[in-house]
Formats: structure tokens, sequence, C-alpha cells
């Protein structure tokens, strides 16, 4: 028996545990999974002394409830989260970005993320987790990761392995910017849809749905109509591809998505903007803007060391 | 061998083996998955074959386009090694409470259920591809008079072991999952299992499979 461990009082809609993913298996279907906000995830692990490829618990729109027992430990929050932490006889409002030291029975209660969709939260130390292909991340579909492969649930019990000895208290000054734009490369049946078509996706606004999930992301909007062909031969996706079936309506590949898939690609979102798509929520407007590739390698090659920078500053 | 390469995203590469689907193309993509998985370079890592594609995907913090373009542009292919192919057999229930698009496919066919079960089961079909969702074989070829089209609002949730088409190929869903194939019957196997890490899939590349009938009652008592 551990001595150190969670409790779940209430479990939140969509919360995992995820780490950096798989990115060898998609050949025998298993996607990428791992975090969704990858710069996020990152933060998290650094704010409370853990390995940058530990698992943390991420959540969509209403987080977890959890109680915690044992020794003390420090937590951290990031995304754009309002949670409270609750001790003894106080409760105190939590601070993204901030560590806090815990200790036996206190909880910490997430409400919800803010105009946003994921959150995470982090633990200094290890959590006692099962994995598979060298990862603890769930993906539900498959039911593959830890926790049965399944989203956490009410009156479960997580143990903790290891507690970090550092338990220094760290902070950063990060802020979670929107961006009005999505940069996208030419996929490769771009010229499969009408010259209307394709201005429509440039220039018009598209409207996340509420079917978004860890696999995808649909959209509406005004639909790109299709001149060639509505299905092409199945062939591999990648995080970020963009099809569009036959009504029109694109659908942005995710972290869960589908490896194979047989409707047309418009296009492709750079690796840049991976983070910030995944943090928007149904409702949000979204227009495409399209780049080339040696700017997308540009771009990322930046966003790569601002996210290595804030590290190093935690 | 490659007749194209170009970029998917920022952080794929896409090789294209030609329009055509057949054994000989699909055996010249496996050749060049094999061999690249085999070599380990550096930053590249998932790899996708398919038909006639094979899409390699790369770590863009290690590597980019052009290094991954020029290393496979000079790779050299070697023949597999023998991939031990299967022969499987695949119970299927095509019971009214399964084959949701038979409607569908009778419209589109202009065929009837009869006629439709008649030309789907008792056959082989060769494995081309896994994917999509963990372990979803990819069945070809359908008899000329039996391709449909994909649904054109692909559905949110599709059962686990739905059996269905599209084209001239067959898929099982391993898992219920979005999906836009049309649904024919559904088996009560289960062809995906990722507690055996190093063989989770029951139906491989190479692999042939025939689809054998069973009824309600069979269907049910299965996995008794």
């Amino acid at each position: 028996m551990s001595s150190n461990y969670l409790d779940i009082i209430r479990p939140g809609i969509n919360t995992t545990f995820q780490d950096k993913g798989r990115d060898h298996l998609y050949h025998i279907g298993i996607p990428f999974s791992g975090a969704m906000d990858n710069r996020n995830y990152l933060i998290a692990n650094k704010l409370v002394n853990n390995n940058l490829d530990s698992a943390v618990i991420e959540f969509a729109y209403q987080g977890p409830h959890i109680k915690y027992s044992g020794e003390k430990i420090n937590c951290a929050v990031t995304g754009d989260v309002i949670f409270s932490i609750k001790k003894k006889d106080t409760e105190i409002e939590g601070k993204c970005y901030e560590s806090y030291q815990i200790e036996n029975g206190d909880e910490i209660n997430i409400i919800s993320t803010n105009k946003s969709v994921y959150g995470y939260l982090a633990l200094g130390g290890e959590f006692d987790l099962k994995y598979q292909w060298n990862s603890c991340s769930i993906n539900t579909k498959a039911n593959i990761g830890s926790n049965d492969g399944k989203k956490l649930d009410v009156g479960q019990r997580i143990n903790l392995k290891k507690i970090n000895s550092n338990k220094d208290i760290k902070k950063t000054n990060y802020i979670n910017t929107k961006i009005e734009n999505i940069r996208v490369i030419k996929g490769t049946n771009f010229d499969y849809f009408s010259e209307e078509g394709k201005k429509i996706f440039y220039e018009k606004e598209f409207t996340v749905s509420k079917l978004s999930d860890r696999m995808g992301m649909r959209l509406e909007g005004p639909k790109i109509d299709n001149i060639v062909n509505t299905n092409i031969k199945s062939e591999g996706l990648i995080k970020g591809v963009i099809q569009v079936p036959a009504d029109g309506n694109p659908i942005i590949m995710l972290s869960d998505h589908g490896t194979i898939g047989g409707y047309p690609k418009i296009g492709v979102v750079a690796s840049v903007d991976y983070d910030r798509l995944a943090q928007m929520s149904p409702g949000s407007k979204i227009k495409f803007k399209e780049i080339n590739l040696s700017d997308a390698e540009t771009l990322f090659k930046l966003y790569e060391m601002e996210t290595q920078n804030l590290l190093s500053q935690i | 061998m490659i007749k194209n390469i170009s970029n998917l995203g920022d952080a794929a590469l896409y090789c294209d083996f030609g329009n055509e689907v057949n054994k000989s193309i699909n055996s010249q993509v496996i050749k060049y998955f094999k061999t690249i998985k085999e070599k380990k370079f550096e930053g590249i890592n998932n790899l996708t074959p398919s038909y006639n594609k094979l899409i390699i995907s790369y770590d863009l913090k290690k590597t980019n386009f052009k290094e991954v373009k020029n290393y496979v542009e000079n790779i050299n292919a070697e023949d597999p090694i023998d991939i031990n192919s299967k022969k499987l057999e695949i119970p299927v229930c095509c019971h009214e409470n399964f084959s949701m698009d038979i409607k569908r496919l009778e419209e589109i066919l202009k065929l009837s259920r009869e006629k439709i079960l008649e030309n789907f089961l008792n056959k082989e079909y060769f494995c081309y591809m896994t994917g999509f969702i963990a372990g979803m074989p990819f069945l070809g070829d359908l008899d000329e008079n039996m391709r449909a089209q994909r649904l054109e609002t692909p559905r949110v949730k599709v059962p686990k072991g739905s059996v269905a088409l599209t084209e001239q190929f067959a898929n099982i869903y391993t898992f219920e999952s979005p999906g836009g194939w049309n649904i024919l019957g559904n088996t009560p196997l289960d062809v995906f299992d990722s507690s055996k890490e190093d063989k989770p899939n029951l139906i491989n590349p190479g692999d042939t499979v025939i689809f054998k009938e069973i009824t309600l009652d069979q269907y049910k008592n299965y996995n008794e």
C-alpha cells in the first residue's frame, strides 16, 4: 500500500493522464496521444521539479476535484484555469503557473478552464501508472495506456510511487496568447477544391463545433466545394491535417486522431500553431492563413526556442 | 519505386508510389516501410504505409523536410524478410441489428441484400494495411459491382466490431469510433488486443481473410 495518494471526489468531464505520447505506432493504428497542449504540459512538470516527460493530469473544461493524502508535495496548474486549494480551515484561489505545497487532507478543486479547453495538474513526484509502449497517455477510444485506457472516474484512488525531494516553490509569468489566424500549409489534395472553395478556406471564418474532442475538431461555416472526388484512397494522416468530407465541412485531426483517412486533405496546420489550436473551444471563430514550408519550419524553431527559454527561467 | 515525394505539413514526407492500388505497388510501399523502420534515422518517428503511399513523420526539433527527403531518396530499399502471412476466418453477423447501411448499399449497388451477402461472404481478401483506429485491417478487393462511396457525413459513432465497405475495400472497426464506411455486419471477435504489446493486431498486412456468416444466436453466444 502506498502512503501517498489522491482520491477523486469529482472526475471532471474528460480527465486523463498524459505525457509525451507514442510516436512510432501509426502503422498499427495507434496515434500520438500525449498532452494536447505540449507547452503547458512541459511547464507544469517544470514548476514541480519533475522530469519534463513525467505524467500529468490533463482535464478539459471542468476539471477534477481531488483530495490528497500523504506527506508534503508540490502541485501546479497550467493553462487558463480557475481552481482553488482547500487547506484545513482556509480555501485559497489558485493561480496558474505557481507551485503550491499541499499536505495530508488538502483538496484541489479545478472548477473550469477559461475560454480554452485543456489544463494540466502536475504533482511533484511520480504517479504509479501502467505504461504501454513507453507512455502512460490514455487513449479512451482504443482503451490504451494507464487507468485501463479510461478517463478518471469518481471514487478512484491514485497512488504515487515517489515524491520529489526538491520541494522548491516555483513561479513563472507565462500568459497564454490567443492568435487570430491558424497558419496552414497547403494540403496534398488542395487542387480537389473549386476556386471558390479555396477562397472560402483562406478568407472566411469557421466556427469550432461541439463535436470536437481529443481525436478531432469539426468546423462549421461556409461549405468547401470539391470538384474532383470527395474520396481518396485511404492513406496516412498526421496531427493537424484538415480533411474535407463530401459535406464540405472541414475536420482537423488532433492528437488521438485516426491514423488513416480517405477524405481529401485541403491543408495541414503548421506545428507552431498546434498547441493554440487545441485550446480553441466550441463556438470559437477560426480563420486560416497560408504559409509555406520554410516559413513554417522557421516559425516552429522560434516557438521551440521560446518554450525552452520559458522552461529555463523556471 | 517512389514516383514523387512532397511534404505533408511541416513534419511529414508524403511518398507517392503511383495511383493504382494493387499488391505489387503495395509490396513496394511495405519494402520502403520495413527498410526505413529498420534503419532508425535520427528524427524519423511514425511511418504510415497504405495501399500506395508511405507517410514518414519526423520530429521537427531534430530534423526537417530537406534532410529526410534526401535520406529517403538515397536509401536502398531491400526486399522484406518473409512476413509470415496467415489465413484467417472472421465470423460476421449480418442481422438487421448490425447491417446499418444495407438499405443504402441496396440502392447504390442496385443489388438485393441476398446478392450483396453472397458477393461478400466466403471470398478471400488481402490485408493491405492496418490503421485508422488501432488494428483496423483494410482488406481487398471487393468485386466490381460491390463498390460504394463513403457516407457523405461520417458517423460520430460506429459500433465496435462493425464490418464495413468502401470502394474496393472492406474493414473491421476494432473499437467504437467515428467513421464513414458502409456498415454491413458485425463480428464478435476481438481484432485488436492492447495487452499484447508486441503483437496487438489479429490481422496484419499480407494476411488473407475470409468472412463466414453467423446467426444472431451464434453471435450472442460467441464469447461464452
